[in-house]
């Protein structure tokens, strides 16, 4: 489409359209203003509000309750010279490199499996996705369960001949932040798998018809050719990944506690365990405000590309 | 080229086993006494199969009541029931009329609204949670069922929202044009034409607001209190703090049940949840 299309629902076009309706004075634009009022309060109040709210809370020396002393940005220097922060953010970096790796890694993989044309696509694929509709809670408190050392995953093997294998990642302090990523890309390489697999459909026919044509190898088509192909899949996945690590919040509480001590500790629960707990509001909304910037910073080129795309999509 | 099929299979048949494996285990364990768990291996059959553990996590251990209560998440199961189900309907419904509202009337400034409101949805829950809790707590609902089911619906608009925005966009101008022609107004053209289009994208938004609100965790420990303790932090409460021996068998049981609803409405709803799931990913 080169032009918009005209709009006859346009306020300016309204005028021009004879309506039927007998009830000129009430017209259906002020319904429509009307019913978005609910939700431009929640976006207004609710999500932008509140955000500057936090903000103003973590330039005061709020603990307990909020108290409207202004310390300019010494809770943030706190909050940088705190050395369970700086574990915390170190341990986003690790479970995040892992998780989006893993999940990114795998879920191409399976969705390549699948894409080969297999019997019964749907079943591996509903069996993949199962874990997604089930709780962080309920992944964490199942892996647990599985990783604990004294009756789980490690003295099944032993018990099966291996007597020397140790699996106690979950008690160890210096591995137990590997724990989460297991548990994470469990649940979550499903939705990878279908979003690689819906993109991998969208690849035109013809070029497995012409790489069959120049006998080029099944595993370099999909190496050179199909994956350079695929970037925006691969973006996508990457940023809705990063969304998940950013907040992770549930997996951690249920599946160590973000311990042994705070070696698996997140800054999402930093932030709740400050505000909630630990009557530390000032630190904890600080720790909060850095944690939007680091979404901010991954997210927006997200945005932009999304707003762009449908603004392209319509046509100048 | 039939090798290269038998390892296809083949590889597709042990991620299928190694992603299975835990909800194996968490059956299996469930159905086990204690004996058999401390003196066998995850991986083996239940020898005799029974429900015991499943009724004392859902009905508790009525012997060692340290309450009036004893302890198990049926009254749990029941509040997040409670939960869900308005929460469910308020936030769809608000999200379908929002939607249409910017999709359709196309009023000054829907696009920065609509821009506004999708950049909500990335925003973590920890950076308003102190704010919303002061809001709930002036409206004299903190710690309870109502308080939850608004805070659901404030954090569920921004998703369904974009679901049914992106959706009708792609209603067809004519039909609209027919519609207006014929004296439809707003709610007319909502009722008769809108939403009765755009039924699996409410199929889609409910399946999925359902298996969100049901799993969320944060929001029910923050708000919930101790009346309106939802099942996901009950089932945290029950693993986290046993006292005496860890019974293995009602934790994976208790979990069960806290899987159970959602795992039968992804089961049931097959591709629908699918379609929604890429789309709420970003979700807080």
């Amino acid at each position: 489409m080169a032009e918009p299309a005209p709009d006859v629902l346009q306020r300016s076009d309204d005028q021009k359209i004879p309506i039927k309706s007998g009830k000129k004075r009430w017209r259906p634009q002020w319904s429509a203003g009307v019913a978005l009022i609910p939700a431009m309060t929640i976006t207004i109040v609710c999500f932008y509000g509140f955000i500057i709210w936090t903000f103003i809370i973590s330039l005061t020396r709020s603990r307990l309750l909020p108290v409207y002393k202004f310390t300019g940005f010494d809770q943030y220097v706190r909050l940088f010279a705190n050395e369970r922060w700086w574990t915390a953010m170190q341990n986003l970096a690790i479970h995040g490199f892992l998780f989006i790796g893993g999940c990114v890694v795998f879920g191409y993989l399976l969705a390549i499996l699948i894409d080969r044309g297999v019997k019964a696509e749907g079943m591996f694929r509903t069996l993949f996705m199962l874990p997604l509709s089930m709780s962080f809670i309920v992944t964490g408190v199942i892996w647990q369960w599985v990783m604990n050392p004294g009756l789980g995953l490690q003295e099944a093997v032993r018990a099966l001949g291996w007597a020397s294998f140790e699996f106690n990642w979950i008690v160890r302090p210096d591995r137990s932040i590997y724990t989460l990523a297991i548990a994470g890309i469990w649940q979550q390489v499903g939705l990878c798998m279908a979003l690689f697999l819906a993109g991998l459909r969208n690849i035109d026919p013809n070029i497995w018809k012409a790489s069959r044509v120049d006998g080029i190898p099944v595993w370099r088509v999909y190496l050179h050719i199909i994956t350079p192909m695929m970037r925006t899949v691969f973006f996508t996945v990457f940023i809705l990944m990063s969304a998940i690590v950013m907040k992770a919040f549930d997996l951690v509480v249920a599946l160590t506690g973000g311990g042994p001590g705070f070696s698996s500790d997140l800054p999402a629960r930093f932030v709740v365990d400050h505000i909630l707990n630990r009557q530390e509001l000032g630190l904890g909304a600080a720790g909060a405000f850095v944690l939007l910037c680091t979404v901010i910073a991954v997210i927006s080129p997200y945005i932009y590309f999304e707003l762009k795309k449908e603004r392209g999509g319509r046509g100048h | 080229m039939r090798y290269n099929r038998w390892a296809l299979y083949g590889l597709l048949c042990l991620a299928a086993i190694m992603i299975m494996a835990p909800v194996f285990i968490m059956i299996s364990t469930s159905l086990k006494s204690m004996d058999e768990i401390r003196n066998g291996s995850i991986f083996t059959l239940p020898a005799d199969p029974s429900f015991a553990a499943w009724s004392k996590a859902w009905l508790g251990d009525c012997t060692q009541t340290l309450g009036k209560k004893c302890g198990g998440l049926s009254s749990s199961f029941m509040t997040s029931v409670q939960i869900v189900i308005p929460a469910l309907i308020l936030s769809v419904g608000l999200g379908a009329v929002t939607g249409y509202s910017l999709a359709v009337w196309k009023m000054k400034g829907a696009n920065v609204m609509f821009a506004a409101l999708l950049v909500g949805m990335f925003i973590p829950p920890q950076v308003t949670l102190y704010p919303l809790i002061i809001m709930i707590r002036e409206l004299g609902i903190f710690g309870s069922i109502p308080g939850l089911i608004l805070v659901h619906v404030i954090w569920g608009v921004a998703f369904t929202t974009m679901m049914f925005r992106n959706f009708f966009k792609t209603v067809p101008q004519d039909l609209l044009k027919a519609a207006r022609i014929d004296g439809a107004g707003f709610w007319a053209l909502f009722w008769h034409v809108m939403l009765p289009l755009s039924l699996p994208i409410l199929g889609v938004a409910m399946i999925l607001q359902f298996t969100y609100i049901w799993n969320d965790f944060l929001l029910g420990l923050t708000f919930g209190g101790r009346s309106g303790q939802p099942m996901t932090v009950a089932l945290n409460n029950l693993v986290g703090s046993q006292f005496g021996e860890k019974e293995y068998n009602v934790d994976m049981a208790a979990t069960m049940l806290t899987a159970l609803p959602t795992l039968a409405v992804y089961l049931l709803s097959g591709r629908l949840f699918v379609r929604g799931i890429a789309a709420g990913a970003v979700k807080g």
